[in-house]
């Protein structure tokens, strides 16, 4: 085929038009970097986005682009799959579009399996509309809509994700390029619906939502990078490890160094581990990122052509088919 | 041995009512499927209730399958049943108001016990208080023959009972001069798998017939008989609206060479389509049940991209919440279809009845300007015909097109004289012109405006496009105010220019000028002609002209009706067509409006339309909107 393509010819010309310092141009370039990397061609790849800042990707990219509505990128995206199921899909949302007007449709979209690469942008904030709460902004977040703080419940996306039977859920920080970069490459191989959560940071609306855990000096007690196979260790010298205690089924922080063989081992098929990381919050426990859980099953497009094994090519004609009925003949 | 009460007519009108649970919807299309064969026309008409199965013997758990036969050209399912077999009093009480004078009254004796009486509401015997003294009345222990004849196979006294559509069958068979070969056949075949059952429907069928065969010594069942169609030669098939509607579409899929895509949710009376399309895989259609109607106008949008044909349907609430999804459709400058059948409104209103009241919606709703085409079928078969249409519309405008139906249309059947497919011309899509590049993409074909279908996968044509206003050139995104000046006449003047396309209206029936045209559009066809064919049979001045294509309309529709002294516009909606034609060709019109979730009846519409006829008045005196029956 052509030359190998560099990030920059999957730049699109269009200005990009985030607020300086926003995470997106950092995902953006993870994205281009990947897509590269992956040997992505740009006329088999398709970005799909609903509204809000994270929207904006497609026209970044270059590639296809659609730009829909509200919520309901994962239910165009859906049947663009069905119709070309050969192609590259990438969602891209935030958390109020997935989360809050689409949330239905990225239930189905992950409980289906779709193949569909869904990357949420969450930075807990609405951004377009000028800084209101939303679906995943913590009790108390102070906004124009919310002047005396929000007393929503937040919901989780990993575990949203995860309850809605996602095959695949991983989770990055927008700086990280490392972390992102390998994510990104694991979605682009996965087969099926594949869930990125991305730690977003909204400058403006929302800025260090969160430190707690990204900031420099956090980052070694408020990371836990999981790797499947390897064991659940964090902090300074990888001394802190994930224990599970039987008694209270709950998760424990313990020593590493000194009980090494009491520390879980990542076992990213298995889903009651993946509910326990998923849950984990700061500072109690260090957020948990990378592939957390991949445990592929048939995706929806291949048992779609399973039923429609000629490809949605003809193999009968209208003129037989109108005439699978009793007729007559009038003379 | 003639009978004295025996009825010979043109036509004949014949109900069925019971139960919900009752099998009359079986009975009916059996009966159907054996008239279709003696060389009559028919037209049929299910009335079943939103409940699956109300409570046993109510009034609101009746079930009813209407069928006109004889003699054509029959358009309707009839307005007065001159027939009326009721499986109990409920089913008695509900349709008695509907029967025609001295209609013949088959009642399952059996079910009028003073519980089953009560239930349905009857305080007294409806057989002795001399409510039915107008009509002929038989009674037959319907129940009672159906358990004996089923005896031997050892179902249980429900399961047996359950034969008691058969053995009805057999009998009103019997009534019409004719065996029960082709149902036996049926029977065969669909419980095949169900040995008992087979034989006990069989039995059932048999005996209704041969109780017939009996009572006719004591001439207490009258000989009924209609006249013959003189049908164009060809090959025929009964059709019910949304069989028709799902053919068409996979027909356009052929047409045009694309697989069809068809995403929905399930919705009463639009089902019928989705069951439909989910068989015709062989045909290159590929169903998709969403998780909401939103997400199946989506998904149907996103097929649309990816280069299929994308379908949706649903009715009038789905539609609603598919409306954001259109308006990206028209921004985006894709092809789409969307079908709404039409049902009773507004919100859930009545789900399982028939109006035309989503015109507005249609035509009119959606935020900001938004035009798009409308086209509507008239008749169970011409659904086939216009699905065809829609497709080739959306294809040649890159546009999304709605295709009115309804209730009526959905569940109606008639005889449908088969298409030859090479009558039909290919459906062709704007490819791009010029070569790979962004020029091409946003080069519109300069009759149809259309733009160029580029699907992902193409090489060479990478674009974004979106929901957001876009450069008229370039496709880009664009707040330029005069470019979304000129966005906004480019989105409606391809509208307009469908026009160019289309068919000039023609009148159906009578006159091409004259005193009066008579104009509709949708389900309302069959009434409105045997109206019309009516009323010229006493040789006045009247013509029919039923539309089609409603946004934009056929260019010649304004100097058409400018040729009738006055118009009528007789809908199943408040005036949805009258504030169109006034708002499209300032055209005055006398509405005739009906809601009553039941068609239109013929006789109504001749005396509305007559009344307007001996009217000497100028138009302008005479009022301008006038209330169906209710009936």
């Amino acid at each position: 085929m052509s030359a190998e393509l560099s990030a920059k010819d999957f730049a699109s010309e269009q200005e990009v038009r985030w607020c300086p310092g926003c995470g997106d141009y950092a995902i953006l370039k993870a994205v281009t970097r990947v897509l590269a990397d992956v040997g992505a061609q740009p006329e088999n790849t398709v970005f799909v986005s609903g509204i809000g800042c994270a929207a904006r990707f497609p026209y970044y990219i270059e590639s296809y682009g659609f730009h829909t509505i509200h919520g309901r990128a994962p239910a165009i995206a859906t049947g663009l799959r069905l119709a070309n199921p050969e192609l590259d899909i990438w969602v891209v949302t935030g958390d109020g579009d997935a989360l809050s007007i689409g949330g239905n449709h990225l239930l189905h979209a992950l409980r289906r399996n779709v193949g569909l690469k869904i990357l949420l942008f969450n930075n807990e904030v609405y951004g377009l509309t000028k800084g209101q709460f939303s679906p995943t902004s913590r009790p108390g977040t102070r906004t124009p809509s919310s002047p005396a703080g929000s007393f929503d419940s937040p919901v989780s996306p990993g575990l949203f994700a995860l309850g809605a039977g996602a095959s695949f859920i991983a989770r990055a920080i927008d700086v990280d390029k490392q972390g992102l970069g390998g994510v990104l490459e694991a979605v682009h191989a996965h087969e099926g619906a594949a869930f990125v959560e991305i730690y977003q940071n909204c400058i403006v609306y929302n800025d260090d939502v969160f430190s707690t855990f990204t900031a420099k000096e956090n980052a070694a007690d408020g990371q836990l990078h999981v790797k499947h196979g390897e064991p659940l260790v964090f902090g300074v010298d990888r001394g802190k490890g994930l224990r599970f205690d039987v008694a209270t089924m709950k998760l424990e922080i313990i020593d590493a160094k000194a009980r090494p063989a009491e520390v879980l081992r990542h076992d990213e098929t298995n889903s009651t581990l993946a509910q326990l990381l998923l849950a984990m919050q700061p500072p109690e426990f260090p957020v948990a990122l990378g592939v957390v859980h991949r445990n592929p099953r048939t995706s929806f497009e291949a048992a779609f052509y399973k039923h429609h094994p000629t490809g949605l090519k003809r193999t009968a004609s209208v003129a037989d088919a109108m005439r699978q009925t009793s007729t007559w003949w009038v003379k | 041995m003639e009978s004295s009460h025996d009825i010979q007519a043109e036509s004949i009108v014949v109900r069925f009512a019971g139960d919900s649970g009752d099998g009359v919807q079986l009975m009916g299309t059996q009966f159907v499927a054996a008239t279709a064969l003696t060389g009559r026309d028919f037209g049929t008409f299910p009335d079943y209730p939103a409940e699956i199965r109300a409570p046993h013997g109510t009034t609101y758990g009746v079930s009813a399958y209407q069928i006109n036969l004889g003699a054509g050209p029959i358009t309707t399912a009839g307005d007065a049943p001159k027939v009326l077999v009721a499986f109990n009093p409920a089913a008695l009480k509900v349709n008695l108001p509907l029967l025609d004078d001295g209609a013949l009254v088959v009642v399952n004796s059996e079910s009028f016990t003073a519980r089953g009486l009560t239930k349905a509401g009857y305080t007294e015997d409806p057989r002795k208080s001399g409510e039915l003294d107008s009509f002929q009345l038989v009674e037959v222990d319907i129940t009672g023959l159906t358990l004996e004849a089923v005896k031997p196979y050892g179902l249980s006294k429900s399961d047996a009972g359950r034969s008691k559509n058969f053995w009805a069958l057999g009998l009103v068979q019997w009534m019409f001069g004719r065996d029960v070969g082709i149902i036996e056949d049926w029977v065969v075949k669909k419980f095949a798998k169900n040995a008992v059952v087979r034989d006990a429907n069989l039995a059932a069928l048999r005996a209704g017939h041969a109780y017939g065969e009996t009572a006719e010594l004591a001439a207490a069942l009258p000989h009924l008989g209609t006249g013959k169609a003189s049908f164009e030669p060809g090959e025929y098939r009964g059709v019910r609206g949304g069989e028709a509607l799902a053919l068409g579409l996979a027909a356009a899929g052929e047409l045009a060479d694309r697989p069809v895509i068809f995403c929905s949710y399930p919705i009463t009376p639009a089902s019928p389509i989705l069951h439909q399309l989910a068989r015709m895989g062989s045909l290159g259609v590929g169903v998709f049940q969403a998780e909401d109607e939103i997400a199946a106008a989506c998904a149907a949008i996103g097929a649309a991209y990816g280069g299929a044909i994308g379908v949706t349907s649903s009715s009038g609430p789905g539609i609603a919440l598919k409306t954001e999804a259109i308006g990206l459709a028209i921004n985006a400058e894709l092809p789409l279809v969307v079908v709404d059948s039409q049902r009773g409104g507004p919100s859930t209103g009545l789900p399982t009845k028939t109006e035309q009241s989503d015109l507005y919606q249609a035509v009119y709703g959606r935020n900001a300007d938004a035009p798009l085409p409308v086209i509507a079928a008239r008749s169970p078969s011409d659904c086939f015909a216009m699905a065809i249409e829609a497709v080739r519309i959306a294809l040649r405008h890159m546009t999304p097109v709605f295709l009115l139906t309804d209730g009526y249309l959905a569940n109606a059947a008639e005889p449908w004289l088969l298409p030859d497919m090479r009558d039909f011309a290919p459906i062709k899509s704007n490819a791009a012109k010029g070569p790979a590049g962004k020029a091409a993409i946003f080069d519109r074909d300069p009759k149809s405006l259309g733009r160029p279908w580029i699907a992902p996968g193409t090489p060479g044509f990478m674009h974004r496009i979106g929901g957001l206003e876009k450069d008229i050139r370039t496709g880009n995104i664009s707040y330029d105010a005069e470019n979304h000046q000129a966005m906004t006449h480019l989105r409606a003047n391809k509208v307009a220019a469908v026009a160019d396309f289309i068919p000039d209206q023609t009148v159906e029936l009578g006159p091409q000028q004259g005193a009066v045209a008579v104009v509709g559009w949708g389900s309302t066809y069959g009434a409105l002609y045997q109206a019309v064919r009516r009323i010229l049979r006493t040789h006045k001045s009247v013509s029919h002209i039923h539309l089609r294509y409603l946004n934009p309309f056929p260019k010649n529709l304004g100097a058409l009706l400018s040729g009738f002294d006055r118009l009528i516009v007789p809908e199943m909606n408040m005036g949805q067509l009258a504030t169109l034609l006034r708002d499209k060709l300032g055209v005055e019109v006398i509405q005739y409006n009906k809601v009553t979730g039941q068609p239109f009846q013929i006789r109504e519409l001749v005396r509305f339309i007559e009344a307007q006829l001996s009217a000497s008045v100028h138009v302008g005196s005479l009022p301008r909107v006038m209330h169906g029956d209710r009936a």
